[in-house]
């Protein structure tokens, strides 16, 4: 861990604050000059940043939203109308939010995968990493109750479908369902929870990034090397270097998702969630969020029970569709104990390389089948990509772990970054 | 970035053992229209949408509704405070009741909501043969590709295919999700007359009710269009000025510079 560097302010009123709280010191050894951070960075490692602010952003947005939406069956989606229509720039607050929503999404996967090539789930970071993907798991509650609320369509029958998952669970299942709806079927007492809870869990997340940074300060950046930080001369200040960096990054992300804003703002909805909500009216095909889709392709690959054909059925079908969907993520948390090569850059791992690049295109692969329809051979391709999902996690890591033959690391950050003195 | 690569060559090998392509769905895809719209600088055409005001209320008010939509917005498809409070003359909604609680009827004021032609869903149906025609004000936005299905669907009428089972009292439109929808065919050669002289023909009027309906889908297009192009002008700026700044910075550190002593 890097040392502790105490600010001392020259203005007297700022440094009688700063002995009584050291917010100063706090900023400086987080993100400032007192921050040693290794010289090497590439631009994956703008993605944690950038999903920071697209937490802020969500979190402005959604507070302005929540001051003109009303969360009651039949006044949501009129509210959503009222927002879009006649609230002074509420088109623009919500396109952001919407928008912003996927743009977190695509940040967080991005950052995600970075450390799933880079080894970031790694000794010592393995609470670091873990701590991350609970702020997954909470972006995931959040994102899917917020599509609830503008009740639409899609938000209808997508609540119906995902929360009845939950029924597949022996003995409790139809009780947390009905506890999940606050009644018998999706209705009024859901939509209200689903708001209350779309509004809190922000900032449990808030509160989770902050561990995850403090975390991070603890065990220190990794790095696309993968080795650690040696010597002074393998680090340079987190500022100014890499708060321009991020800005620079900031940029041109913010760039691609004001295009998205502004000219295809609806690209990554679903037209049926402009039609109201309506219990009668199945609609063609219920499909989530994209950035849902690999998981519910896993769920819906899994049309079989687990035990012997015609003998016993130890898990029925539904029930281990669920199991294998949670797993899907559950599965990142077990990383550190089933990924146990010394090596953690993926760069230094010839194979690893290979079956990582596959797993990128699984999850692409699982991504466009859950948006079909599941006719032909799409539930026989879904089975296909699960299994290559999970043997990555359970069988292709701890093999290649003992198996792979890993290339030479180099001596330091600083000996493989710099030229050699001439 | 080498696992970039890695990943496109992964990609490829898929694509290869990947060739299933999802059953097409059971309508067709729609006509393509350049619409005004369309594009980074898309404005609506004000002489159509006018056009297509007056279809809607002439022809689709009879039976959709358009609950979204209140006479005041027809500001913003260049009609003047008179002629939107004549427009809204035109029509009676229920007032406050008066002074014995008896309920009243008042003329439509531009903040009042276009009046649905039916008092609710049951009776829509009672009237058209058990179908509920839709309301119309988030049309263009609610289906796939809006604009061109709306269009496509008003020109797309034709006669049933012989094999095609086309139930009692329904129309064959091979636009339409099942190729069979209750509406009839609407738009006839001469069916409006234009208070421009524009020829009223049935292409004509449905790019033109195309036109108002996406207005009324989405008012803030053409300010969204425009706000855009500033944003990512000063986005765009920004981020020149940002990895210029991100170069100048980082010289030292290229350099081989070392800031820790150890």
């Amino acid at each position: 861990m890097a040392e502790w560097e105490v600010v001392e302010p020259k203005n007297k009123a700022v440094g009688w604050f700063e002995e009584r709280l050291p917010v100063l010191s706090l900023v400086n050894n987080v993100v400032g000059p007192a921050t040693p951070t290794p010289r090497n960075l590439n631009y994956f490692w703008n993605f944690g940043s950038l999903a920071g602010l697209m937490l802020v952003i969500q979190i402005i947005s959604g507070v302005v939203l929540a001051m003109h939406y009303t969360a009651t069956t039949g006044l949501a989606f009129d509210s959503v109308e009222r927002i879009m229509r006649d609230v002074n720039y509420g088109w623009l607050i919500r396109y952001m939010h919407a928008n912003g929503a996927s743009f977190f999404f695509i940040a967080v996967y991005i950052h995600i995968f970075r450390g799933l090539y880079f080894g970031s789930y790694k000794a010592p970071r393995e609470v670091l990493w873990m701590l991350g993907v609970v702020i997954f798991l909470l972006m995931m509650a959040t994102a899917f109750m917020g599509y609830v609320l503008p009740w639409g369509q899609m938000s209808f029958w997508g609540a119906t479908v995902i929360t009845s998952l939950f029924s597949a669970i022996p003995v409790v299942g139809e009780s947390i369902v009905q506890l999940l709806w606050g009644g018998f079927s999706v209705d009024q007492p859901t939509l209200n929870r689903f708001f209350s809870l779309h509004y809190l869990l922000p900032f449990l997340i808030t509160g989770v990034v902050i561990l995850h940074i403090w975390a991070k300060k603890i065990s220190d950046s990794g790095n696309p090397l993968g080795i650690e930080v040696q010597t002074g001369a393998d680090q340079i200040p987190f500022h100014p270097f890499y708060t321009i960096k991020d800005a620079f990054g900031a940029g041109v992300f913010f760039l691609i998702l004001a295009a998205f804003i502004f000219y295809m703002p609806n690209a990554l909805g679903h037209p049926d969630n402009y039609i109201p909500a309506d219990s009668l009216v199945t609609p063609d095909s219920i499909v989530p969020e994209w950035y849902f889709l690999p998981f519910y392709a896993i769920l819906r690959s899994i049309d079989f029970p687990l035990g012997i054909p015609g003998v016993f059925e130890l898990l029925d079908a539904k029930l281990l569709g669920v199991i294998a969907m949670f797993a899907s993520i559950l599965v990142w948390f077990a990383l550190p104990w089933l990924d146990t090569s010394k090596v953690r850059s993926g760069n230094f791992r010839p194979m690893f390389k290979w079956f990582f690049a596959f797993l990128i295109v699984d999850m692409l692969i699982l991504m466009w089948l859950g948006a079909q329809k599941p006719e032909g051979n799409i539930p026989l391709y879904g089975k296909f990509a699960t299994l290559y999902y999970f043997a990555y996690f359970f069988v292709i890591l701890p093999v290649l772990s003992r198996k792979e033959k890993t290339l030479p690391l180099p001596e330091s950050i600083s000996s493989a970054v710099l030229k050699p003195a001439e | 970035m080498k696992f970039i690569r890695n990943i496109a060559v992964a990609l490829s090998f898929s694509t290869l053992a990947l060739t299933g392509a999802s059953a097409a769905g059971t309508a067709e895809h729609p006509l393509q229209v350049d619409w005004s719209f369309n594009g980074p600088l898309g404005k609506f055409d004000l002489a159509s949408a006018q056009r297509g005001w007056q279809i809607y209320k002439q022809v689709c008010a009879a039976c959709h509704s358009l609950k979204y939509f209140r006479f005041r917005n027809l500001a913003d498809i260049g009609y003047d405070e008179d002629m939107i409070k004549a427009f809204a003359a035109e029509y009676e909604v229920a007032g406050e009741p008066d002074e014995y609680g008896d309920e009243t009827v008042r003329k439509a004021l531009p903040q009042d909501v276009y009046p649905a032609p039916f008092a609710n869903d049951n009776a829509a149906r009672a009237a058209n043969n058990g179908a509920l025609p839709p309301d119309l004000s988030l049309i263009v936005k609610a289906r796939h590709d809006g604009a061109n299905y709306v269009y496509s669907l008003m020109v797309g009428y034709k006669d049933a295919p012989v094999d095609f089972d086309l139930s009692d009292g329904m129309n064959y439109n091979p636009y339409f999700k099942g190729g069979q929808i209750a509406m009839a065919e609407q738009l006839f050669d001469g069916l409006v007359e234009y208070e421009d002289g524009t020829p009223a023909t049935p292409d004509q009027m449905a790019k033109d009710v195309v036109q108002f309906l996406q207005y009324v889908a989405e008012p803030s297009l053409q300010v969204r269009h425009q706000m855009g192009i500033k944003v990512l002008l000063f986005l765009l700026l920004l981020t020149i000025v940002l990895y210029i700044s991100m170069k100048v910075i980082w010289k030292p550190v290229k350099a081989g510079k070392n800031f820790y002593k150890d």
